[in-house]
């Protein structure tokens, strides 16, 4: 194959995957576009066992199949609310990888065209691709740890790991990552020392860039991963003067950017707010819960209320993935269809652990995607309708981010407060992430329905019928 | 001005483009949509794979290919896992047997 004919068919590659993104503008494109991502893949990997046909194909066909059994059978096993590990778990991969091929190309260059001794902008693009690489991957490991939770390490604790000097110390590993990759860049021959120092110092830096984020956090950091190992993906691009690499890499790059931006605005964050850190250590607070009080009721008068409104949306937390409830809550909804009541779902963008999942939950739950609406879309219905049923949510529902000086005044939440009747089922009167109290609560027209979320919709469903 | 123009310019050119290419149709990818959206960009960035499968198809078997070798196997988790799971939570987003579709047409009928 001809080198203008690989660069063609990379082109065509990478038309694929802009498709696939493309195809995730509708749930009904998405599936074609992600057959177009997976034919693009297919292309460039062709393509590059071509170009390698004299060499040890059989070892490369060897660690593709070890790797792609392994990556499938997680695909298959993984659970949905597990998503936001594997998605951490992927980006670690991809930074590694990205290493590795840094690796491979100081100790040989030929075997990627690159002209031996290395060219300075050929160093110079390895050194960028390869400390992203490093950083997205301990950062990710962390992020992972934090994600998963069980592990007893402090350092993979969800609250945040602060210390006094801490911006300080990640201010002059990266000056001295920067100076070993200057070091590099004029090394003679093939500059390992600089190399290896300025990797394992990009090592430690991840890690020490991702302990002091809290747990609440996570979805922006996810983003946030995601963005760096797609412009790791396409530094490594630059390096290897191939432009699929860089094309996707941008595209992961820039789709992970906007991510974070979304999930940053939701939250009512800026984002060098939650890359510095330290916030979420505080939590489980009660604010002056005693003096007022709050009207509770039985899972009875829930499904009286319920089979007697006309309009119902319900709005989902993560304490229902939590407490694994979407099924019955999908039963109690079908229910209430039945007897002739318009059940909705509204859907904060931080409602799960990372941008969408509570989508996914629901979805697998088997709830119809068209029941299922954003806040923006959804804002304004709640003072039309009869009962609002909150599961498992807290922050995105409290109306203090309406009243200024209060710690999440600007914060864009669900106007449930607006409806008529508003049913609120949490386990007990502990605040949420914000560690602030919620007014809704102790509203006339609200009333509190205590228990796990998956007894007390088991509960009303028996009682609707 | 004359002679050949270098490579970095054009790659950053491709760069450049590519991040408002993506700027562009990331914006329109649905909210409903955003976990598919992330784990169809792991699989993505599992391209990095064709810099792997270059190290790792050398004409040698010495450490630049065992290192590449590593790297086409943590890329292929990302390419082979990233899209099958993706598949796996698009065809929970697919239109329901009729049973479900009765119920969407029904209660959410105001609209």
């Amino acid at each position: 194959m001809s080198t203008s004919q690989v660069a063609l068919s990379y082109l065509v590659a990478s038309v694929f995957f802009i498709l696939a993104l493309k195809g995730l503008s509708h749930p009904e494109t998405a599936r074609r576009g992600n057959l177009f991502g997976i034919i693009g893949m297919a292309l460039a990997v062709i393509t590059t066992l071509a170009l390698v046909a004299s060499g040890n194909v059989l070892l490369v066909v060897v660690a593709a199949l070890v790797g792609g059994a392994i990556g499938a059978v997680i695909a298959k096993k993984v659970e949905m609310t597990k998503m936001p590990e594997l998605v951490a778990a992927m980006h670690s991969l991809v930074g590694l990888a990205a290493v590795l091929i840094a690796v491979a190309a100081v100790n040989n260059p030929a075997a990627f065209g690159i002209p031996v001794p290395m060219p300075g902008g050929n160093r110079l693009e390895l050194f960028i691709g390869s400390f992203v690489g490093a950083i997205t991957f301990s950062g990710s490991v962390i992020a992972f740890g934090k994600l998963y939770g069980k592990f007893k390490l402090r350092l993979f604790s969800s609250a945040p790991v602060v210390f006094p000097g801490q911006h300080w110390l990640n201010l002059g590993l990266a000056l001295v990552m920067i100076g070993f990759g200057v070091a590099f860049f004029l090394a003679e021959g093939p500059g390992w020392t600089p190399f290896s120092v300025m990797l394992a110092t990009a090592f430690v830096l991840g890690v020490l860039l991702i302990i002091p984020i809290g747990g609440a956090d996570m979805p922006v950091v996810i983003s946030m991963l995601n963005s760096y190992s797609g412009w790791a993906a396409a530094g490594i691009g630059f390096s290897l003067n191939n432009p699929m690499l860089i094309i996707s890499g941008s595209l992961v790059g820039a789709s992970g950017a906007i991510l974070s931006y979304i999930m940053c605005k939701a939250m009512n964050r800026s984002f060098f707010n939650v890359i510095l850190g330290g916030f979420g250590q505080e939590g489980g607070t009660t604010a002056d819960a005693g003096q007022k009080s709050v009207r509770s009721g039985s899972a009875d008068d829930v499904a009286f209320m319920l089979s007697n409104a006309e309009s119902v949306i319900i709005v989902p937390g993560y304490g229902l993935a939590v407490a694994r409830a979407q099924h019955a809550v999908k039963e109690m909804a079908h229910k209430l269809a039945a007897r002739g009541v318009q059940v909705r779902y509204a859907i904060h963008p931080v409602a799960g652990r990372m941008p969408g999942h509570m989508n996914v939950l629901l979805a697998e739950a088997e709830v119809p995607y068209d029941q299922v609406f954003e806040m923006e879309d959804i804002n304004g219905e709640f003072g039309a309708t009869d009962v609002v049923f909150v599961l498992g949510a807290n922050d995105v529902v409290n109306p203090l981010a309406h009243e200024k000086g209060s710690p999440i005044y600007g914060m864009p939440i669900l106007e449930a407060h607006k409806a008529r009747t508003v049913l609120v089922n949490k386990r007990s009167m502990a605040a949420g992430y914000a560690g602030l109290d919620n007014p809704l609560f102790y509203l006339d027209k609200t009333m509190m329905v205590f228990g796990d979320a998956k007894k007390v919709v088991e509960d009303i469903i028996k009682a609707i019928e | 001005m004359s002679g050949v123009v270098d490579p970095f310019v054009v790659n950053l050119t491709v760069f450049v483009l590519a991040v408002f290419v993506g700027y562009h149709v990331v914006w329109n990818v649905t909210p409903a949509l955003h976990t598919p959206l992330m784990s169809v960009t792991n699989a993505i960035s599992g391209v990095i794979i064709v810099g792997a499968i270059l190290a790792a198809g050398t004409d040698t078997l010495d450490f630049g290919s065992g290192v590449g070798a590593l790297a086409v196997a943590l890329a292929a988790v990302n390419v082979a896992g990233g899209f099958m799971v993706t598949q796996r939570m698009l065809e929970m987003f697919r239109k329901k047997a009729p049973r479900a579709n009765a119920d969407a047409s029904k209660s959410s009928g105001g609209h």
